[in-house]
Formats: C-alpha cells, sequence, structure tokens
C-alpha cells in the first residue's frame, strides 16, 4: 500500500530512467519538491538539466513544454494547480491542442502538464475549481483525471508515453490515500474507464476523488440491500463511453457524480450519451450530482456544503429507485 | 528611426551568387505577395491574409544567416519568412487555396505554413504565443545537444504582452540559443507603436533582461544578414538570447480587408523611398555585381515561379472530406 503522492512519484522516477527525453519543469519542482510533493529528491537524482524550477509564469511553463516537445523532449511541465492553467489556458488550447492538426499532421507534441484539482482544503474560490471540463471540451487534449495510487501511477505513465498533449488533473484531497499499487511496470490505458465496483441496481458515474465518493456511498448502500455499480471514467478525454453503456445496459439506471460545476458538465455528457446510446435500457431518467454552483467559500461548514459527499449520493440513488422500485 | 546599416556590397565578404540570390528571393517574396493579394480580391484565397510587402530584407537577410539544421518560428504575416526558408512556392500557394497538396494540408492556410523538413517551425497566430515555444525549442537544443539556434520572429505588436517578458526572462535564465527578431513596422494592426508601447525603442525591453540587443536597418537586407550572424555565432557559441530590432515598414495593410485610415500616405510614400528591393538593385548595380540582363532572367524566372505556383494551386485537389478527422491525434 502507497500514497497517491508516492505512485504519482514512482510513475516519473520510472519515466525518467527509461527515456532521458524526460524532463520535468515547473513551478517548485526542485528545492520545494513540488507543491504537494510529487517531485521531493527526483532533481538530487537526476540533476537539474532534467528536473529544474520555472518561475511562476504558467503562459511560459506551458508555452515552454510544446516547444520542447516540439524539439523532441518528452516534458513534463508542472503547473502547480488548474485554477493557474487558466494563465496557460491558450498555451493549452491555441498551441498544443493545435500543433498536429494546424500543420496537417507534420508533428504531434507529446507533453504532459500536471496540475492540482477540486477543493476541500478551505483554499477559497479561486483555488478550489474543478476547471476539467473546460479542458476536456477541446479537440486535440487528452484530459485525465486519476482517483487511485494505482491510477494515478499507470495512467501517468501512460501519459509521459503518449504523443499527445495531455493534461494530467491531480486531486488535492487525494495525496495521502494509500492503495495497492501492481509491482512492477504498471500502465493503465488513457481513454479506458474501469468499473471499480460491480452491481446489479444503479451505476454511478464518477471520476476522481468522487470516484471514492460513489465507492463510499456504494459500500452504505449494500448495508441497505442496493446494490450499485461504479465506473470510474479516468479519463474525460478519450471518454470511454462503451464501458459506460455496458454497465447501463446492466443496471437500467445511472447518476453521475462530479465534483465540477453542473451546467454544461461531464455529467450532462455523461447523460446525454446514455440517451442517445441506451435510451431503451433506462427504467428511470438520468440524475446528476455534482458541485453546488456558487464560487467555493472558505467557511469549512459552506465550502462542505457545496462539495458532493456520500450522504447526498445515497439520497439520489433513493429517490430513484424509489421511482421504479429495485 | 535608422538602425544599424551595412557597408558597401562589396565589403559584405559575399560572392555574387549569394548576392544575386538574395534579390532574387525578395523579388519572389514581393511577387508571391501581389499574386496572392491579387487572387484574394478575386475570391481565390480566402481567410485572413497578410502579406509582407516592404519588409522582405528582414526575412531574406535574417534567415541566411541560419545553417539547415536550425530553426524558424515565426508569427502570422509568414509568407515571406518561409520562401526565404526555402519552402516550396507552389505548396504555399496550394496552402492559400485550401487544397490538399498545400504545406499545412489545407488546415492552417496563410497564417500557418509549416515546414518540418526545412526547419521551418510556423507560423503562429496567436500574438506573443510562440515566443514560450522558441523557449521550449532552445531548451530542447541544449538539452539533446543540437547544436542548432531558434531564429523566432514577432512584431512590434507582439512586444506589449506577457508572453514576451516571460519569455525573455526564462530564455535568459535557461540560457537557451534564441535569437529574438522584432520586425518592427511601426504599427501593430492599426495603433501606432507609440500607442501601444511605452517605450519606443523595442530593443531597451529586451536589454532590461541583460539580453544582447540592438537595432538594425530593416531595408537593408545585408544589414540584417550581418546582425543576424552576429547573433546567431552569440546564441550558437553557448551565449544564450540574442535581440535584433529589426526597423522595416509594411506597404500594404495589415490584412486584405485593412482600408489604411491610420497612417498617412506621406509616410507611406517616405519609406517607398526605401523600398528594400529598389535600394539593393541600385547597390548592385553602381558596384557592378548587377547586369541588366541579371535583372531581366531574374524578373523572368521569378515570375515564372510564381505563375507555377498558382497554377499548380489551381490545378490541385481539395483535401478530401475523410481528411475531416485526420490529425487530430498522433495516438487516437
Amino acid at each position: 500500500m502507497i500514497t497517491y503522492r508516492e505512485a504519482l512519484h514512482h510513475a516519473l522516477r520510472e519515466e525518467m530512467t527509461r527515456d532521458e527525453r524526460v524532463l520535468i519543469f515547473g513551478e517548485d519542482v526542485v528545492a520545494y519538491g513540488g507543491a504537494y510533493g510529487v517531485t521531493s529528491g527526483l532533481a538530487k537524482d537526476f540533476g537539474e538539466k532534467r528536473v529544474f524550477d520555472a518561475p511562476i509564469a504558467e503562459g511560459v511553463i506551458a508555452g515552454a513544454a510544446v516547444g520542447a516537445a516540439m524539439g523532441g523532449l518528452r516534458p513534463v511541465a508542472e503547473l502547480m494547480t488548474i485554477n493557474f492553467a487558466l494563465l496557460a489556458a491558450d498555451q493549452i488550447i491555441n498551441h498544443a491542442a493545435k500543433v498536429m492538426h494546424m500543420f496537417g499532421g507534420q508533428m504531434s507534441v507529446p507533453l504532459v502538464i500536471r496540475a492540482v484539482g477540486g477543493g476541500g482544503a478551505q483554499l477559497a474560490s479561486t483555488h478550489s475549481q474543478s476547471l476539467e471540463p473546460m479542458f476536456a471540451h477541446v479537440p486535440g487534449l487528452k484530459v485525465v483525471t486519476p482517483a487511485t495510487p494505482a491510477d494515478g501511477k499507470g495512467l501517468l505513465k501512460s501519459a509521459i508515453r503518449d504523443d499527445d498533449p495531455v493534461l494530467f488533473i491531480e486531486h488535492a484531497l487525494l495525496y495521502r490515500v494509500r492503495g495497492e499499487v501492481p509491482e512492477g511496470e504498471h500502465l493503465v490505458p488513457l481513454g479506458k474507464a474501469a468499473v471499480k465496483r460491480e452491481g446489479k441496481d444503479i451505476t454511478l458515474v464518477a471520476y476522481s476523488r468522487m470516484t471514492l465518493v460513489a465507492l463510499q456511498a456504494a459500500d452504505l448502500l449494500s448495508q441497505e440491500g442496493i446494490e450499485a455499480e461504479v465506473v470510474d471514467l479516468r479519463s474525460l478525454r478519450p471518454l470511454d463511453t462503451e464501458t459506460v453503456l455496458a454497465s447501463v445496459r446492466k443496471t437500467h439506471r445511472a447518476l453521475t457524480v462530479e465534483e465540477a460545476w453542473r451546467t454544461y458538465g461531464i455529467g450532462a455528457e455523461i447523460a446525454s450519451r446514455i440517451q442517445e446510446e441506451a435510451f431503451d435500457d433506462l427504467d428511470a431518467p438520468i440524475r446528476r450530482i455534482s458541485g453546488v454552483e456558487v464560487p467555493l467559500p472558505y467557511a469549512k461548514n459552506l465550502e462542505q456544503a457545496a462539495i458532493p459527499d456520500a450522504q447526498r449520493v445515497m439520497k439520489a440513488v433513493k429517490e430513484l429507485l424509489a421511482r421504479t422500485g429495485v | 528611426m535608422g538602425g544599424k546599416t551595412a557597408a558597401k556590397v562589396g565589403q559584405s565578404g559575399l560572392d555574387k551568387k549569394t548576392l544575386l540570390n538574395f534579390l532574387h528571393q525578395m523579388l519572389l517574396i514581393r511577387k508571391f505577395e501581389d499574386k496572392a493579394g491579387e487572387l484574394y480580391a478575386r475570391g481565390k484565397i480566402a481567410g485572413f491574409l497578410h502579406l509582407y510587402n516592404g519588409e522582405e530584407a528582414v526575412a531574406v537577410g535574417a534567415i541566411s544567416a541560419l545553417e539547415p539544421h536550425d530553426l524558424v518560428i515565426t508569427h502570422y504575416r509568414d509568407h515571406g519568412h518561409a520562401i526565404a526558408r526555402g519552402l516550396d512556392a507552389k505548396r504555399l500557394m496550394a496552402e492559400l487555396f485550401g487544397k490538399a497538396t498545400g504545406v499545412a494540408k489545407g488546415h492552417g492556410g496563410s497564417m500557418h505554413f509549416f515546414d518540418a523538413s526545412l526547419g521551418f517551425y510556423g507560423g503562429w497566430a496567436i500574438v506573443g504565443g510562440h515566443l514560450p515555444l522558441a523557449v521550449g525549442l532552445g531548451l530542447a537544443s541544449n538539452t539533446l545537444r543540437k547544436n542548432q539556434v531558434i531564429l523566432c520572429i514577432f512584431g512590434d505588436g507582439g512586444t506589449n504582452i506577457g508572453y514576451f517578458y516571460e519569455s525573455l526572462n526564462v530564455a535568459k535564465l535557461w540560457n537557451v540559443p534564441v535569437v529574438f527578431l522584432c520586425e518592427n513596422n511601426l504599427y501593430g494592426m492599426g495603433t501606432a507603436l507609440h500607442r501601444a508601447s511605452a517605450i519606443r525603442e523595442v530593443y531597451r525591453k529586451a536589454a532590461v533582461f541583460d539580453i544582447p540587443a540592438e537595432r538594425v536597418d530593416g531595408m537593408d537586407v545585408l544589414a540584417m544578414r550581418e546582425a543576424t550572424v552576429k547573433a546567431v555565432a552569440h546564441a550558437r557559441g553557448g551565449g544564450g538570447p540574442y535581440f535584433l530590432e529589426a526597423m522595416t515598414y509594411r506597404f500594404r495593410g495589415h490584412s486584405m480587408a485593412d482600408p489604411i485610415l491610420y497612417r498617412d500616405k506621406s509616410e507611406v510614400e517616405e519609406w517607398k523611398q526605401r523600398d528594400p528591393i529598389i535600394l539593393f538593385q541600385q547597390r548592385l548595380r553602381e558596384e557592378g555585381v548587377l547586369t541588366p540582363q541579371d535583372l531581366e532572367q531574374m524578373e523572368r524566372e521569378t515570375d515564372e515561379l510564381v505563375a507555377d505556383a498558382v497554377k499548380f494551386a489551381e490545378e490541385s485537389p481539395e483535401p478530401p472530406l475523410s481528411d475531416l478527422h485526420e490529425d487530430i491525434y498522433a495516438n487516437p
């Protein structure tokens, strides 16, 4: 059992050892070891030509990653948080996501941008956002949101090996979460969801930390005789619709769980795809649990009220089942 | 105004063939641009079209200082740079026509020329957005010991955005081999430099980062070459970034949609007196390097190259509709 932080660290270490073209730069990655400690010790072990600090200037960090990738490197850039990725959004959306297409397929940009997303640490409204739907909207990007140490490691390794730009979004509250990680080479493919818990009564579709919330709710529901299946999307783009549909065809009910805001969100997209492809399999309308649509407040009680938890998930599940009976 | 001007042609150390090739390239750019403007008016070319007329000496002089393995990365007024770097005029014109044979398969158009095989890394259309990319390319050159110099070209309008300062700062910090070349044509679209920049001598903005920076006469192809040779040697020798400000002028509008209401006719006429092609022709003639026959032949050759390019573009197929879904991902 290792932590999410350790799993990510191992992924970086293994990939840097495997491929000399992999290098890390970004905010506070050397002496500080990364704002959340993921890169701790890497500069010492690999040297400061491969792990080095950048100024707090997200535009040039992301843009230098694009250029470095065009120049033959496989950079892993650290932006500290997804909130700061807004300062790099032009580089991510107008540059990284366009190189392959706009120049007629002559060149791709194999880069990873790591950033922390999500709330729950009382950091108030500019440091607690779940902005992944904005980036997942964009063709040309890949967006990955691991929930567990094993997926964190396997997805980060795959992201580094991938030839396209990947936005790798970690969750602030997951770094200390422990989990089993397979020994040896462990890769998780991008664009593949995973059934994290099997069940017959309802499908809970979640990603990132909300996967753990959904699993917690499913355990509690099980004590009441309700068996929920939990699908962890893991990647938001490419989006694995098939795994979701297969589950819904089995359970005939679906509830999406996301920390991001509801309007134009991931849940909306999933619900839409389910009704387009599996309408006749549904026994009830699809429901969404999302972050409350407000800027995240600082006060603990207010912030907690804005972020979905197992109780909200359980309540929604029960309401859904009450419509049709199990 | 001004900037460093070159001495006599004869003192340039360049042979006749090279000198005539400079003129040939400048003429080809001018004719390519005039033809593109004409075809735009006739509806053959769409989108935005930013012509390079008047600035030819900057591209030709500066790019001549590079080695084949060096890289050019530039802004959206990119036709002149592409031609100077040796991209095929046929495939450039085909790109303007939105044809499958274009340098970017018709995906990019005028603002996004690209040819990786010639080290021409775009054609970028977000003002200032490619400066960070140049830093990254320089980083790759250093890390992978490629001994490459990256020539990064942008306009005066690109020196007021955060990217400019972020990139110069990091370029110096990381000691990357990037030659920053500002084409100062005095206007960012229709806004005069003095209305947009608190500092009118653009090179001074680089000097604050302790990056060697100088102003060059951008209407003088030999001055451009001389300055860029020096800048490239500095970068290649491990000295880090270098900054050049080329004083130049665009003879036509910002784009084809521009009615040019923001500058006086007298100003335009004054600059046209310093047309880089006419000036260079005069100097070559005065020093006996260019004969009337040479010029006549060159005019004919460049006319033919442009005519061939148009013919090729006209006859090329459109991209197949199946191409709509191509080239989004390398690993779909």
